[in-house]
């Protein structure tokens, strides 16, 4: 029993499971690898929940192919943000003055939520990504909305007169994926709509959902929520060919 | 309703009502300040608890802060109080039953002859105008024993509940985090299991590999798959070998209705369980769950405070007779309890409160990603629940759950705990460990390369045995 594979008790469940199972010990305590690991692992989501989307750059950018609206929240910063989520899912009734009502299909919202590393890394390709497969429908300018919870975007959604809101948005970050986006689609966005009137898309990330396979959904989900005029628990995604969600990490 | 108001210097501080007073009075929560209720200046809180102070306790049962007519959980609390173990202390304030609760006179025997005379807003009440460490060292006189196949509550030990979660259920990983945590000497309150899906099937299956594995190494231990009540009960019918009944539960009927659960379904799944008789050194066979917040989140706290809902979930849990209960102290979020400083205090509260009402009480010490609160600040509150005698802890690989995206305790904690404290598992699960050599003769674990735990851990379920 000297073979190096035997040096770890653990060796055939590492392939079926992500759970720091067989850490070993130093006295009663986790070995110092281990505690570093952890920690390494907890600064990222920890950096994901409080970093900041650069809104600025990100409208500079995506201002090049179509229009877009700067949007905050009534959290005025990040850690009211967190305790009230209520004043996350309002918009700044200042900067709502501004946002003009037009004849618009779908409207994208781009929310940091709670993960400033997703929205960085996934919200502009999906956006993109779903407007290439939406050609003929009319886009309203994109919204970006800071320190945004998925709520914002009925409010937003509304101000501009759009028949569906999407709304890309960070998900909360666990220790193995910190950067996990999510794509939550309303019909007739309005304040006061509840979340079983929502349609969602989640784990968008490298070890998930792929850009490409979540606009497709998304695209399919906006086409049907237009032809039957509603979304939430009485639209089911069926989408043939689609494969299906991978389980949530 | 009386109103309620102090005079400190030159400020009178007035409050509409009771729930005013408490909710006022509560240490700073953002769940509180999120539903309108919190104190808005912290003189405001003091002021509410030099009130509650004054205030008799006998004022809880004439003033009820949700009416009797319209929630059933206010009607078992008053209907079920026993007014014969309330007499030594009816004629207390809130303040007068903290001081002794603190005093010389208060004993481990006292404490149990009075909490079927306790009601839920009496201990909120006391509760808020405590310390921490008035909440450690009430708390720790306390003594709440259950048992199913092993005995949990004992003074001197402290029980484990190993959660061998996995995203997708899947059995081999499951078994993964399962054996290990044995190797540790987790896993005597219960091997519980969150499943991925609400699924029967997948249900009875965890079930079935968790039976196997207990008959298989012969160890004295209960397992749950923490499903929905109703979910356990089809199970039960479908003859899958079921320990424990799991479920969620709130302070309020109609936060409870947000769960999908009323006290009569409860009550049904505590007889299915009892049906089966399968426990042998007692027949607690229910293990409730609870925390801060959940009313508010379901939007229906009546506008209490978020602690003595949470209280009021006890009695729920009281009238059910658990093996154990347990708060998921920080797993729902910064909105309710901001940073560790709340969720510390709040873990310390809901075990007070629990083990005065007579619950067998244990603590999930975690938090999630987007709270203020890290690593060392579950250190802390689980060495000061382990003050307090808490009657277990909630465990999970390397302090990771992969399938919540949360963070708890790790095994080692438990083992750390245990050593510090010089505080072993429950008896029979002590003793089984010994047999299998888990344990050396001085109660400290075996290295996991030694042969006794390469026994365990090469452990191959058969995933497809019952297929």
């Amino acid at each position: 029993m000297t073979t190096p594979v035997d040096l770890d008790p653990f060796a055939r469940f590492r392939s079926v499971t992500r759970a720091r199972i067989g850490l070993g010990r130093a006295g009663d305590s986790l070995p110092i690898r281990a505690v570093l690991d952890f920690q390494l692992a907890h600064a990222r989501a920890r950096d994901a929940v409080h970093g900041h989307v650069d809104f600025a750059a990100m409208a500079d950018r995506i201002g090049k192919t179509m229009p877009v609206i700067r949007l905050k929240s009534r959290a005025a910063d990040r850690s009211i943000y967190l305790a009230r989520p209520d004043l996350g899912r309002r918009v700044d009734p200042a900067a709502l003055a501004g946002v003009e009502k037009g004849d618009w299909d779908v409207a994208f919202v781009i929310a940091d939520g709670l993960s400033a590393a997703a929205v960085e890394a996934h919200g502009e390709v999906v956006l993109s990504a779903c407007v290439r497969r939406l050609g003929d429908l009319k886009v309203a300018p994109v919204v970006l909305g800071e320190q945004a919870r998925v709520a914002f975007g009925d409010e937003a959604g509304e101000a501009l007169g759009a028949r569906i809101v999407v709304v890309l948005i960070g998900e909360r970050p666990g220790l193995s994926v910190p950067d996990s986006l999510g794509a939550y689609l309303t019909f007739d966005p309005r304040v006061g709509r509840r979340d079983s009137e929502r349609n969602c898309i989640s784990n968008i990330h490298a070890d998930g959902l792929s850009h490409e396979t979540a606009a497709d959904k998304i695209a399919w989900l906006i086409r049907e929520a237009l032809r039957l005029g509603l979304t939430g628990v009485d639209l089911k995604e069926d989408m043939s060919g689609a494969t299906a969600l991978p389980a949530p990490l | 309703m009386p109103s309620y108001s102090i005079l400190l210097g030159r400020q009178r501080h007035v409050f509409d009502d009771l729930k005013a007073v408490m909710a006022a009075a509560s240490p700073e929560k953002s769940g509180d300040r999120l539903a309108g209720i919190a104190a808005d200046t912290n003189e405001r809180r003091v002021a509410a608890r030099y009130l509650l102070a004054d205030i008799p306790l006998k004022t809880f049962l004439e003033e009820p802060l949700i009416p009797y007519e319209i929630d059933e959980v206010t009607r078992l609390i008053v209907d079920s109080h026993d007014a014969s173990a309330f007499s030594p202390v009816a004629h207390m304030t809130v303040g007068q039953l903290r001081d002794w609760l603190l005093s010389y006179e208060c004993t481990t025997a006292g404490l149990s002859a009075l909490a079927p005379g306790l009601t839920p807003e009496m201990v909120a009440a006391v509760s808020k105008i405590m310390r921490n460490h008035d909440l450690i060292v009430a708390a720790a006189k306390t003594s709440v024993v259950t048992g199913f196949r092993t005995t949990i509550g004992l003074k001197g030990r402290l029980s484990s509940r190993l959660q061998p979660n996995h995203p997708t259920d899947d059995p081999e990983g499951v078994a993964g985090s399962t054996l290990d945590g044995l190797t540790y000497g987790v896993g005597d309150a219960v091997i519980g299991i969150n499943p991925a899906g609400d699924n029967l099937e997948a249900c009875v299956r965890l079930m079935e590999l968790f039976d196997r594995l207990r008959q298989r190494f012969d160890i004295p231990m209960q397992s749950c798959v923490l499903t929905h009540v109703t979910t356990s009960i089809k199970a039960v019918e479908a003859g899958a070998p079921l320990d424990l009944v799991f479920q969620s539960i709130a302070g309020t009927e109609a936060a409870n209705r947000g769960f999908g659960v009323d006290l009569k379904v409860l009550r049904e799944g505590r007889e299915a369980a009892l049906s089966l008789k399968r426990g042998t050194v007692g027949d607690n066979v229910m293990y409730l769950e609870t925390g801060q917040g959940s009313a508010l989140s379901a939007d229906a706290h009546h506008g209490v405070d978020e602690q003595t809902i949470e209280a009021r979930a006890y009695a729920v849990a009281r009238h059910l007779k658990p093996l154990i209960v347990n708060t998921v102290v920080g797993f729902i979020g910064p909105e309710y309890l901001y940073d560790a400083k709340q969720i510390i205090r709040a873990g310390l509260e809901d075990h007070f409160c629990g083990k005065l009402l007579g619950v067998p009480m244990g603590v999930d010490v975690c938090y999630t990603n987007h709270a203020e609160a890290d690593q060392d600040d579950m250190d802390n509150l689980m060495f000061l629940l382990a003050s307090a005698g808490v009657n277990f802890l909630i465990a999970v690989p390397g302090a990771d759950d992969v399938m919540l995206n949360y963070q708890s305790l790790s095994y080692h904690d438990i083992v750390s705990l245990r050593h510090s404290f010089g505080r072993p598992p429950a008896p029979e699960f002590e003793a089984w460990l010994y047999r299998m050599g888990l344990f050396d003769s001085e109660g400290r674990l075996a290295p996991q390369a030694s042969s006794v735990a390469r026994r365990l851990i090469d452990y191959h379920p058969d995933v497809r045995a019952s297929a």
